[in-house]
């Protein structure tokens, strides 16, 4: 009884501390790794997604809130920001690559964010969705931050387009290999710049993961389409009358 | 290495003082990485002395950030599982919008850009 009480101890300590949501995280994330390897690389058991669901099982099986793990877990959380300053890194280093390919990297992002709008829009009205879920949708191609600003601007629900946003990301790191296999795309620059295009920074990192030339053309469209996009979907509602 | 996150830690601080500053919808570390950017090439013109200094520096920081970059994403996805009831009778619909736009959308961009990139070869 005594021993029981000694580890129940343990355990509230070590949920109000980081460490054990850092390492549960990482331990994570090394499993959903290793589980996609071991797989052959299989899309739908790619490292984020097994890594997510792993640790929401944990939480909801001990009944954690979110609010606790973050606690913790906001230490990972931040190096988001400065992985992001320093993609500038390796896009300066394939500055000449990108520099050939300009026009076809402007085209490409002005009509490609154009028609991930216009496609979102086309299929929540074949789903009959209310105008507030359809306009938290609309900007769902571009990174969080950028979306939730352009959601709030049309009057849709950011914190809605936030969730909407994630779960882009991780549907188009999971199945854009897949999908490009399928087209038969097999330039690495086109088919990291329609990740990132598609599906933002989750999309990137997953390009990047696996060859520097699609992460960089992937980052180079996710900054580019955020720019389009947030210019572009207020006018697209206006226009549309959505 | 400890050079290099200074430089990432300091754009980083100055991107997000301009977004503050003008308000922008762009975040602060994307201003951040636009920055950088151009500090780069910039020195790649002039000053390439400076730049020899920081560039080892540079490289392993951002090569070490971006080596597990998806680690980064599973703390705001996991807040997306615990969230995801808003979505309530919904949740279906929404992904199966999320799902198809956004494959449609891959599919789209990649074959335009690989065309594009064909039609520059040929001219070019």
């Amino acid at each position: 009884m005594a021993d029981q009480q000694r580890l129940y101890d343990i355990w509230v300590y070590l949920q109000a501390e980081p460490l054990f949501w850092l390492t549960l995280t990482i331990g994570a994330y090394l499993l959903g790794d290793l589980c996609y390897r071991r797989s052959g690389m299989f899309p739908l058991l790619n490292p984020v997604a097994l890594g997510i669901i792993i640790v929401s099982a944990v939480l909801l099986l001990f009944g954690i809130q979110y609010e606790r793990y973050f606690e913790g877990a906001k230490f990972i959380h931040f190096l988001l920001g400065p992985a992001t300053v320093s993609l500038a890194f390796p896009i300066y280093r394939k500055w000449s690559l990108i520099s050939t390919n300009a026009k076809a990297i402007l085209t490409t992002v002005l009509l490609g964010s154009v028609f991930a709008i216009l496609v979102t829009y086309a299929l929540a009205s074949l789903f009959s969705l209310e105008r507030d879920i359809v306009l938290s949708l609309l900007p769902r191609s571009v990174t969080a931050p950028i979306a939730m600003g352009v959601s709030e601007i049309i009057g849709g629900i950011p914190s809605l387009t936030a969730i909407i946003t994630i779960v882009t990301g991780i549907i188009g790191a999971a199945f854009g290999t897949f999908t490009l296999d399928l087209l038969r795309v097999r330039e690495m620059s086109a088919r990291g710049f329609a990740i990132g295009l598609a599906s933002h920074g989750i999309g990137t990192a997953r390009a990047m993961s696996r060859n520097e030339t699609a992460g960089v053309f992937a980052a180079v469209a996710m900054g580019l389409s955020g720019i389009v996009t947030a210019l572009v979907v207020p006018l697209i509602v206006y226009l549309l009358a959505v | 290495m400890l050079q290099g996150v200074f430089i990432i830690f300091l754009f980083q601080l100055i991107g997000e003082m301009v977004q503050k500053y003008f308000a922008l919808t762009v975040p602060g570390p994307v201003i951040g990485l636009v920055l950088l950017l151009l500090m780069l090439l910039l020195l790649d013109k002039r000053g390439a002395a400076v730049k020899a200094r920081f560039e080892q520096g540079l490289a392993t920081t951002s090569a070490t950030l971006l080596g597990h970059l998806p680690l980064l994403f599973v703390p705001i996805g996991v807040g997306v599982v615990m969230h995801i009831s808003v979505l309530e009778g919904h949740l279906l619909a929404v992904l199966a919008v999320i799902f198809l736009g956004t494959v449609a959308s891959i599919g789209f961009s990649a074959l335009l850009m690989q065309k594009l990139q064909g039609m520059g070869k040929r001219h070019g």
